[in-house]
């Protein structure tokens, strides 16, 4: 698997588990702020535990508090990744 | 003192989806009682509220937002932009016999098959007691005292009997009161099965010799609590008084009544001195009632005792004939059931009675429902009994809104 696929893979999951989460999920797009697409906390919470079983990161309560957008959520994810 | 009215009703019971739907069921004799279970099949979580808000609530909450939705709109508190009252003033007391049942064992699986971190983060704002008051205060933003109340097959009561204390005191103006229960899981079934409290016939027949236990079911009632003053104020459609309640314990046994039933006797003897009256006004009582041998054995001691030589021509009704028990949400389906009794007129009968028991000589509405035949010079008055594991009595003194 290369890089880019791995990239592409991890947009894809916080998108597709925002959806489930979002009170908005239509509105749900990598531009998007949490607050546009209803998304907090507890939501962030739940996204966490899904990125640690499919992907082996974990996030701690205070990696995801400064995140604000989806973009915020997919770059913290993917610079975890390249640790 | 304050006075306190019942300005709307709301519930979600074995019967269907509405107070008014449990009222006309009943009342018309239909038992919703399947395989052994009062389960809410009507009940449709997406009908009811959006996919995020179903996701963030255990069922017990679920069936507590949708009874809290229903009697919100039935007081004409949702048809504009704000709530008739400060929100600061707004309470919300929802009781729970257990809480959210389903999302402990869901978690107690995943903890055991793959670990801590499998365990869901909603697993403690969905599961704890108070989480069905949280997410009606969160969703109408009533900004009052709002907590859970734990008293097993009390909790309802106790509830309404607290949320009409909150009024009277001045701590708020309007309470969203009730109970809410989702206890149709393995382990449930499992734990009052080992202790016997369920029926082995599957038959809900409270009073009757044949009688042999509880049929496990699930809902939940809702009541919109208003001061007087200010519910008369703005014009509101009184349903119903709330004139006492009162609360008391047996201290004899963790689970099982003194045959003579007198902590239930105090308690409604204390409802209606609460309430100013006494037992020569109680025209209905909407009873405990359980099926078991020992509560309904018990609760008709209680009631002899209090109505004296009144007891035998005061009809006593069950609405767990038709509905089996909804535990901490019983005592709030049944005051709802109560409020609608008294403003229709009808005696809902307790279904399936047919054998009388030695001793046990009260009117229990037998067979089909009948007019509320009493003196129409003064309103109706009816006590509502809820009894809990615990040795946990609470009893509602509800009186008819003048004609």
């Amino acid at each position: 698997m290369t890089d880019s696929n791995v990239t592409v893979d991890i947009e894809e999951l916080v998108i597709e588990t925002l959806k489930e989460l979002a009170g908005e999920p239509d509105a749900v797009t990598a531009d998007a702020t949490l607050e546009q697409i209803d998304v907090d906390s507890l939501d962030l919470a739940e996204l966490s535990q899904v990125v640690e079983e499919k992907l082996g990161v974990t996030l701690k309560g205070s990696d995801v508090a400064e995140v604000t957008t989806v973009a915020d959520a997919i770059a913290l994810i993917q610079g975890r990744m390249g640790q | 003192m304050r006075e306190v009215v019942v300005t709307g009703v709301g519930a979600v019971t074995p019967l269907g989806v509405g107070a008014r739907t449990l009222h006309e069921r009943w009342s018309a004799g239909s038992c919703a009682i399947e395989n052994a279970e009062g389960a809410c099949t009507d009940f449709d979580p997406a009908e009811h509220m959006s996919k995020k808000e179903a996701r963030r609530a255990d069922r017990f909450t679920q069936l507590g937002l949708t009874a809290a939705d229903e009697a919100l709109r039935d007081a004409g508190w949702l048809g504009g932009d704000e709530l008739p009252y400060d929100p600061a003033r707004v309470g919300c007391i929802i009781g729970t016999g257990i809480g959210g049942l389903q999302t402990i064992q869901d978690a107690l699986a995943k903890l055991d098959s793959r670990g801590p971190t499998a365990v869901p983060a909603l697993c403690v704002p969905t599961m704890m007691g108070n989480a069905g008051a949280a997410a009606v205060s969160l969703k109408h933003g009533l900004l009052g005292p709002t907590f859970g109340v734990v008293s097993a097959c009390a909790a309802g009561a106790h509830a309404i009997g607290t949320a009409m204390r909150t009024i009277q005191t001045g701590d708020a103006d309007a309470v969203v009161a009730g109970g809410a229960e989702a206890g149709l899981t393995p382990l449930a079934r499992a734990a009052f099965s080992v202790l016997e409290a369920t029926s082995t016939t599957g038959i809900s027949r409270p009073f009757d010799v044949r009688r042999d236990g509880f049929i496990l079911g699930e809902g939940s009632g809702v009541l919109i609590l208003e001061d007087a003053e200010s519910a008369e104020r703005r014009g509101a459609r009184i349903l119903a008084r709330l004139r006492g309640y009162a609360a008391t314990s047996d201290a004899h046994h963790l689970t099982a009544p003194p045959a003579d039933g007198r902590g239930a006797a105090a308690a409604m003897r204390g409802a209606l001195a609460d309430a100013g009256l006494d037992a020569a006004d109680v025209d209905y009582i909407n009873a405990h009632g359980t099926s078991t041998p020992l509560n309904d054995r018990a609760e008709t001691a209680a009631i002899t005792a209090v109505l004296g030589a009144r007891a035998g021509q005061v009809p006593v009704s069950s609405t767990k004939s038709a509905i089996g028990h909804l535990l901490g949400a019983a005592g709030a389906v049944e005051a709802a059931a109560t409020v609608l009794a008294l403003r229709d007129r009808v005696i809902p009968p307790t279904l399936g009675w047919a054998e009388r028991e030695e001793g046990m000589d009260l009117d229990y509405v037998p067979d089909s429902a009948r007019p509320l035949d009493t003196d129409r010079s003064k309103p109706a008055v009816a006590l509502s009994n809820s009894f809990g594991f615990g040795g946990h009595n609470a009893v509602l003194c509800i009186e008819a809104a003048a004609a």
